[in-house]
């Protein structure tokens, strides 16, 4: 029943049509829903029980007004977003500029909105979930730490064209170096330890960077590989050290302008005179990786509006003509590496934090494919992009856990945990086919004489320029 | 070949030192050698064509000049100043700039990045007036403005190519095949526009083609080289009537 009166307009009517879409879009969904209305009356509306004596009819308004309700509102969207061609007629513009053309700042206020509600989340948590605040926030966290991860190697993969495979080397530097800093000066705590860990991190995005200086590719790519898994292997080994396997425990936690969050004097609650919750700390955490988050970002969008920006940009494109306009390829490499690496710092001495444990265990291969991912699921050099990738990779893998319901239909034997990485897979290949790009593949340009444009990646071919 | 191989003549318009002068250049691949002892002269307001069959260095010798790969015997000297030891990118700071062989614009970035890509290492002063000057060469590029590189077309390329390459300001143009895979009404309105600028600014121009007709048309002097080594010199139109030239590189017709 939705496949009603979209089509069958006569040519000369299109130019009105173009001019009152909506309202064509809202009458179309009327009729739709009163189709629908008509159809499912005996369908939903009528339900027959068994009662005494033979069969009882029970009227099931809800039901039908929703069936009604969903075909409306089902149908208006299509209508809007799906069947836009087809409404357009011969419209020449392509179909991925529809969208933002006919709602220019629906992007905007989307960015806006979702980034109020970051910033407001964890009282969300707290106020309508008040007993699995713990647990949001904590996801929060988590989704929040790989956003910044995604970030940061973002700038080496999708600004700069570096295949980086072992980003977690640095993510694991800022974690150790935080860990051993603190529990060997007693004076050093999470705030004096950050910078120091993304500087440590940074040296060593140029000791990675040097040997791989003329390195492309699948090349560069299999080194970074090495790269991650020595770093790891090292902090294996290295007992007297690292504590090798045992990893290090006692990693203080963060303050706020040295108030603890912890029970009794001189601590957060007691300070500005609240009752004690443990859930005031994961608040605070919260924050501080909403904050990095936030710095990563914003460090990013200024510095791709800068020459070495555009330079990172550039030397993705296409090296050779980078240094034929006297681009220093090498510094702009080591440039992008020591960024991002160091980034991987501040979110690794973060990470120690959190846990207040860390182990060789927490940096193996497998968390920077989760990285990798979720730069290339979000579209290589998208920031928006590396965001929804983040949500749905981290977000969508806890939600699996959740998967209870799925013993109804494979009976009680079944156990949803053990197929949570499957259909994690599976989803990661569904995206690849259905946005080969990422979800967001469309770049804004950093320069512009009038005004901005948008750039799709469905107008040149596969390939170019990756 | 050997039938068309003599000494190269020597330069007659050496009035003043020259802006580019190559010596005995050697480069190899490895162990493949790809340039056998080069002599280029480039004289300040000169178009000077290198032409040859492929495969006979002539993209080596421009790439050489550029200092990737690095000669392995021989000078460059730029301007009086040695440039053969030098890095890549401090080479082309010096006023040197390239269209490079396939163009490479930055496929994913819009015609405006691309030429703000060009004015990198310029004051920034000067871009408007440069993007200017680029746009009243290449009308075209102005329309294509928002679009990006690799949307445009062949000819389009070739153009964004060059206008990058003279957004740096350059004293000496090195153009490697600008009329490679062009329709022939495009390769005359690049031709053309290089005519232009070296009529109009006094730009030196080093020119690198397959295309010998248009190539030689359009150059004071040219040269010929075969197998990694000049083969011929003389100016343009002397070269177009060698018996030699006209059996190798322009047999079927040029035009």
């Amino acid at each position: 029943m939705m496949a009603v009166t979209s089509a069958n307009t006569s040519p000369g009517a299109r130019a009105r049509q173009e001019e009152n879409r909506f309202a064509q879009a809202v009458r179309d969904a009327a009729i739709a829903a009163f189709l629908a209305g008509v159809l499912s009356f005996f369908f939903i509306g009528f339900r027959t029980d068994i009662a005494p004596g033979g069969l009882s009819l029970k009227m099931r308004w809800s039901a039908w007004i929703t069936a009604i309700v969903v075909v409306f509102v089902g149908r208006l969207l299509l209508n809007l977003f799906v069947f836009n061609r087809t409404w357009s007629g011969s419209s020449t513009k392509p179909r991925s500029a529809t969208v933002s053309e006919r709602l220019p700042d629906l992007g905007k206020w989307l960015l806006r909105a979702f980034f109020i509600f970051a910033l407001v989340l964890p009282f969300v948590a707290m106020y309508f979930f008040p007993n699995r605040d713990r647990q949001f926030i904590d996801i929060a966290i988590l989704i929040m730490t790989y956003v910044m991860l995604g970030w940061g190697l973002n700038i080496v993969v999708g600004l700069a064209g570096l295949l980086d495979l072992g980003y977690v080397a640095f993510y694991a530097v800022g974690a150790y170096s935080f860990a051993l800093l603190s529990t060997h000066f007693e004076f050093i705590g999470f705030w004096t330890a950050l910078p120091l860990a993304g500087m440590l991190a940074a040296c060593w995005g140029l000791v990675l960077g040097f040997p791989v200086l003329r390195l492309r590719g699948d090349y560069l790519a299999i080194v970074t590989l090495a790269f991650g898994e020595i770093i790891r292997v090292v902090l294996l080994n290295w007992y007297e050290f690292t504590g090798g396997p045992n990893g290090i425990s006692g990693i203080p936690k963060p303050t706020l302008f040295g108030l603890e969050f912890a029970r009794g004097e001189g601590s957060f609650a007691s300070f500005f005179g609240l009752t004690y919750d443990p859930i005031h700390r994961f608040v605070y955490l919260y924050y501080i990786i909403f904050l990095l988050a936030l710095i990563t970002n914003i460090v990013t969008m200024r510095l791709r509006a800068l020459p070495i920006g555009r330079a990172w940009e550039a030397l993705r494109e296409d090296e050779i003509a980078c240094r034929s306009l006297g681009i220093n390829t090498r510094n702009t490499k080591l440039t992008a590496f020591a960024i991002g690496a160091m980034f991987g710092g501040f979110a690794g001495s973060f990470f120690a934090t959190r846990q207040g444990f860390i182990s060789p265990e927490s940096f193996s291969f497998i968390e920077s494919a989760i990285i990798l991912a979720i730069v290339v699921l979000g579209g290589l050099g998208s920031q928006i992009g590396v965001v929804i990738a983040a949500i749905v990779m981290i977000g969508g893998t806890e939600a699996l856990r959740n998967l209870g319901f799925l013993t109804y239909i494979f009976g009680p034997g079944f156990d949803p945990v053990q197929y949570r990485m499957l259909l994690f897979g599976l989803a990661m290949v569904i995206i690849m086919v259905w946005k080969p790009r990422g979800f967001v593949s469309t770049r804004e340009p950093t320069v512009a004489l009038k005004e901005k444009k948008r750039i799709g990646a469905d107008l040149v071919a596969q390939g170019e320029g990756h | 070949m050997s039938a068309i191989i003599e000494r190269p003549e020597p330069v007659t318009v050496a009035s003043t030192e020259p802006l580019l002068a190559i010596r005995g250049v050697e480069t190899y691949y490895g162990k493949i050698v790809a340039l056998r002892g080069v002599d280029v002269d480039v004289h300040r307001g000169e178009i000077v064509t290198m032409i040859g069959a492929n495969g006979a260095g002539k993209s080596t010798l421009m790439m050489t000049i550029c200092g990737d790969p690095k000669a392995r015997t021989g000078t460059i000297t730029y301007d009086g100043m040695d440039i053969t030891g030098l890095p890549t990118h401090q080479i082309m700071r010096l006023g040197i700039a390239q269209s490079p062989e396939g163009r490479r614009i930055f496929p994913r970035m819009t015609v405006m990045e691309n030429l703000q890509m060009g004015a990198a290492l310029v004051e920034p002063s000067h871009f408007d007036d440069d993007l200017r000057r680029v746009f009243d060469l290449f009308p075209r590029l102005k329309e294509r403005i928002t679009q990006r590189g690799g949307t445009l077309s062949g000819g389009e390329q070739q153009m964004l190519a060059i206008g990058r390459a003279l957004m740096s300001r350059p004293k000496l143009l090195l153009l490697d095949e600008p009329s490679l895979g062009l329709a022939p009404l495009v390769v005359k309105q690049i031709f053309e526009a290089i005519r232009e600028l070296n009529r109009n600014e006094g730009l030196t121009v080093f020119l690198v083609e397959q295309n010998a007709f248009h190539a030689l048309k359009l150059a004071h002097r040219g040269y010929v080289m075969v197998n990694g080594r000049i083969t011929m010199s003389g100016t343009g139109m002397e070269l177009l009537k060698r018996e030699e030239v006209r059996a190798a590189y322009l047999e079927g017709g040029g035009h």
